[in-house]
């Protein structure tokens, strides 16, 4: 338990209104976006406002030998921000200031809790964006997305967060504040500290602002969507697509059971027992659009597509998105728990994947509908399932050990965009063996020796 | 088993929430405070707890379940389906069963089920209003509470009590050969504070040819009640209700306040569920209650030959429980739309909530205040130069915050624009071609 001391204090630094203490507001932290996860509440909850303040609240957890947790939104998807040794919880979403979008430099510099649309909303006033592009765009913050290096829906030609981070200012477990990098496109000046912080999932520092890179609007885009009753068929079109020289923004696949679940939620017009459809969306110049989108439809056909259809107005294209909008909504009303992974392979690998989890699903008697970024390899298996059938729960466990293997076995990693947190950190060896696993440590250690931010997480104590 | 009585009822609905914190996007309680508490994941988060018994349902516990204005956003966001109001009204009414109600809420619901003593104490308070309010410059109505009495904080603008409320020694509108009679409903607001909505109602019908009659025994909608979990004063104002539209022998009833077109279409059954005498009866009137702008749309296709101009910016506030609660948005602005003259600009957010939520703006004047912030920022970014409702309590949630806000706006109901419409071309003479 925490002393009143150290509540006292911290209301000193913040005001009474930044500190919460009264358990009622405080469970409502000991989860995050995580399915089946520990629950655990934190002692306390603090909202600062400026670097100076959150500098302070780390040198006091010092002094009273207490771990600091941080977080924005909670909508992670690995347990990342659950205070799993309680202590002080510090929620950035009071920093949340826009201070510069620069249309010369494409860069925009913001504080860690603003949520990541509100840049986007910003950027649009001058033609730009942030093309980082999570599912929860609408309500996670940048510094949570940027402490879990967020993927998205556009990975494939626009890459993830890591490529578009190229400055920050982050306060370290000795309260001095670092900053590092700027709006140079160019910058080698050192070890790259801002790719590490990216990532770092809150247990390096606690980041303060943030610079981003933003790019242009694209002018058009198009979207179609290609049928298969044959996973083969599907995974080959990817690869043709790819070999074909053609770069979409998006390259969604879905498999047969979220198909049909997709079909029973919505009016989707999907073929019941296609094996797989893949929605593909172009955007740059209108011309280049019209001719790339040409040239996937063409691929699509060659590659054994049974339809394939293309959207030619606003309306047309919702209607194509419909399925792949409501994938992880429909997927999760069929039971009341939905374990999202969110296993990646090399894109050649997708169909081998598929039919790997598609053989785990089966091994486990487990509904598993798949869908996710056949583009840059990243799927989301989703198992659905209730945490109250403890029977159940244990296949599901083995169930998601074996994915992990398979993923691995087939030169993939262990989560492609959701991160390690919590829910990951006990299958790193799996990955780098017990070497990657100890430089891991070095590093969390170099930065943060007492284990004072975010312990439990990523690097577990030696 | 009824989400009023047992909160087992709702447990699996709070099973089916993933925690995936999308409905932070919408909640307007959640924007103006970002605290888990105040959005439907945090509140779901606590009753799971209580659920599994990990957590106590504390007095404390119950108190931060009225961190919520029940506008549903939430509802339509959640991509698992979760009815969050439905559990939110369950929680309450399990926190008033074991921590009892708060002894000013207490007083006000059980004044609200003797209906002639609630009666006398508006008309009293009507001859007394000007000792309790100070009058707001420079507007021919409303007024400010002169002291703080710990209740309503002194900001809230309200308009003055009706010197006599609506419905007293109200006889039956005739109209010769009535292609329908109505029942009105009139709802609190309406009877006390905004008899000019009740008057359009009444206008409108009759130029439709609509016989209306409007029950004496009618209180109440029981919603303040229920939605703060007395659900024993609400079952009484629903038993009572019943009663006096079943009297009236009418085929439809009529309502013009949002609030009290749930009660009668979704409430009453659901409190009423174990009730085998007046559970049939909730039911039956459910199928006849019409909020008054479905009723003129959908149901009578009101009279738009004899309407006359009116020159004027029209904007639309979207009542929570007229859009998510009754799915009613498209026939407010199809009457808005057929006016002549009437040109109808949309906010950016016109179903957001304005913050009113009954007694949560009594409950958490700051937190109303910031809510009705974003609604008036969003009327000021308009050419309108009125906005117009589907709800009384919505008029005077925006009314109090234009007045506050200082823009010069009015705020009415829809009905009132249709009948000045009428009427317009009744002076006149002149019809539409």
């Amino acid at each position: 338990m925490l002393s009143k001391e150290l509540y006292k204090e911290l209301a000193e630094l913040l005001g009474k209104e930044n500190v919460l203490s009264e358990p009622e507001d405080l469970l409502n932290y000991a989860f995050d976006a995580t399915a089946a996860m520990p629950k655990q509440t934190p002692d306390l909850l603090v909202t600062p406002r400026t670097t100076e303040q959150v500098a302070g609240v780390i040198k006091l957890a010092r002094q009273h030998g207490v771990p600091i947790y941080p977080r924005g939104s909670g909508t992670n998807l690995c347990g990342a921000t659950i205070p799993l040794e309680r202590g002080i919880v510090l929620m950035t979403l009071e920093m949340n200031k826009i201070i510069e979008v620069d249309p010369e430099n494409l860069t925009a510099w913001v504080e860690p809790g603003v949520i990541i649309q509100s840049l986007n909303d910003a950027a649009a006033e001058y033609g730009l964006m942030y093309p980082p592009d999570p599912g929860t765009v609408t309500t996670a913050t940048m510094g949570g997305s940027v402490s879990m290096c967020s993927g998205g829906l556009r990975g494939l030609k626009y890459g993830v967060t890591k490529h578009y981070v190229i400055g920050m200012e982050v306060v370290l477990a000795n309260g001095e504040v670092l900053k590092w990098g700027g709006k140079t496109v160019k910058n080698v000046t050192g070890y790259d500290l801002t790719a590490l912080f990216t990532g770092g999932e809150g247990t390096l520092g606690i980041m303060t602002k943030l610079l981003v890179k933003l790019n242009p609007i694209p002018e058009a885009r198009k979207t179609l969507l290609a049928v298969f009753d044959d996973l083969d068929k599907a995974g080959n079109t990817i690869s043709a697509i790819i070999r074909g020289k053609i770069i979409p923004a998006t390259m969604e696949i879905m498999d047969n059971t979220t198909i049909r679940t997709v079909k029973k939620f919505t009016n989707a017009d999907l073929p019941e027992d296609a094996e797989a459809v893949i929605l593909i969306e172009v955007d740059g110049y209108r011309e280049a659009v019209e001719r790339e989108a040409a040239l996937a439809e063409e691929i699509c056909g060659r590659s054994g597509a049974v339809a394939v259809i293309a959207a030619k107005t606003d309306e047309e294209r919702d209607r194509l998105w419909l399925a792949r909008r409501n994938a992880l909504p429909a997927l999760a009303q069929v039971k009341p728990t939905t374990v999202l992974e969110d296993a990646t392979v090399p894109r050649s690998q997708i169909t081998a994947m598929l039919r790997a989890i598609r053989a785990i699903a089966h091994k486990y008697d487990l509904p598993i509908g798949t869908f996710g970024h056949a583009g840059d390899g990243n799927l989301h298996p989703t198992i659905l399932t209730d945490v109250r059938d403890k029977e159940e729960m244990e296949r599901v466990h083995k169930a998601v050990d074996e994915i992990f293997a398979a993923a691995v076995k087939l030169g993939g990693t262990l989560s492609g965009e959701h991160g390690v947190g919590l829910g990951k950190a006990r299958y790193l060896p799996l990955e780098f063996g017990p070497v990657g696993v100890e430089v891991l440590r070095w590093v969390k250690e170099a930065f943060d020796p007492h284990y004072l931010f975010n312990p439990g997480k990523v690097v577990l104590r030696g | 088993m009824s989400i009023y009585s047992d909160f087992r009822s709702v447990q699996d609905e709070i099973y089916k929430c993933m925690k995936c914190g999308n409905c932070q996007e919408v909640c307007p309680l959640y924007k103006a405070t970002r605290k888990e508490v105040t959005v439907a994941r945090g509140k779901i988060g606590l009753l799971e707890m209580f659920v599994t018994g990990e957590a106590e349902m504390t007095a404390g516990m119950a108190e931060r379940m009225s961190y919520c204005t029940t506008c549903m956003a939430c509802n339509e966001k959640c991509p698992c389906g979760v009815q969050f109001d439905r559990i939110l009204l369950a929680a309450r009414a399990e926190g008033v069963r074991r921590h009892g109600l708060h002894p000013v809420k207490k007083t006000a619901f059980t004044a609200l089920r003797l209906q002639r003593f609630f009666d006398f104490g508006m008309r009293t308070g009507s001859r007394l209003q000007g000792a309790i309010f100070s009058r707001v410059a420079g507007r021919d109505y409303g007024a400010r509470m002169r002291v703080d009495m710990g209740l309503l904080g002194r900001k809230k603008v309200f308009p003055r009590l009706a010197a006599k409320p609506f419905r007293a020694d109200r006889p039956t509108v005739y109209v010769p050969r009535p292609r329908m009679k109505a029942a009105f409903f009139t709802g609190c607001m309406i009877n006390y504070f905004y008899s000019d909505i009740g008057e359009a109602v009444l206008g409108v019908l009759k130029r439709n040819n609509v016989e209306v009659s409007i029950p004496e025994e009618q209180g109440c909608c029981g919603v303040p009640a229920s939605v703060n979990g007395d659900v024993e004063s609400a079952r009484a104002l629903a038993r009572r209700n019943l009663k006096a539209f079943e009297a009236s022998g009418a085929d439809a009833l009529i309502v013009s306040c949002s609030s009290c077109g749930s009660a009668w279409k979704h409430s009453y059954e659901r409190l009423l569920e174990e009730d085998a005498v007046y559970r049939p009866l909730a039911a039956k009137w459910a199928a006849r209650a019409y909020d008054i702008s479905e009723f003129l749309v959908r149901v009578i296709d009101y009279d738009r030959e004899s309407l006359g101009r009116i020159e004027r910016k029209v904007t639309y506030h979207d009542p929570c429980h007229l859009r998510r609660g009754q799915n009613i948005f498209l026939e407010p602005r199809a009457i808005l739309r057929s006016i002549p003259g009437v040109e109808l600009i949309e906010l950016q957010k016109p179903d957001r909530c304005c913050g009113m939520a009954g007694s949560f703006c009594i409950v958490h004047p700051d937190l109303a205040d910031k809510v009705l912030a974003e609604k008036m920022a969003d009327v000021a970014r308009t050419p309108a130069q009125t906005v117009a409702t589907g709800c009384p309590a919505c008029r005077l949630q925006l009314w109090s915050g234009l007045i506050n806000t200082g823009l010069p706006q009015d705020a009415v109901h829809v009905v009132q624009l249709l009948n000045e419409s009428y009427e317009r071309a009744a002076e006149s003479g002149a019809t539409r071609a």
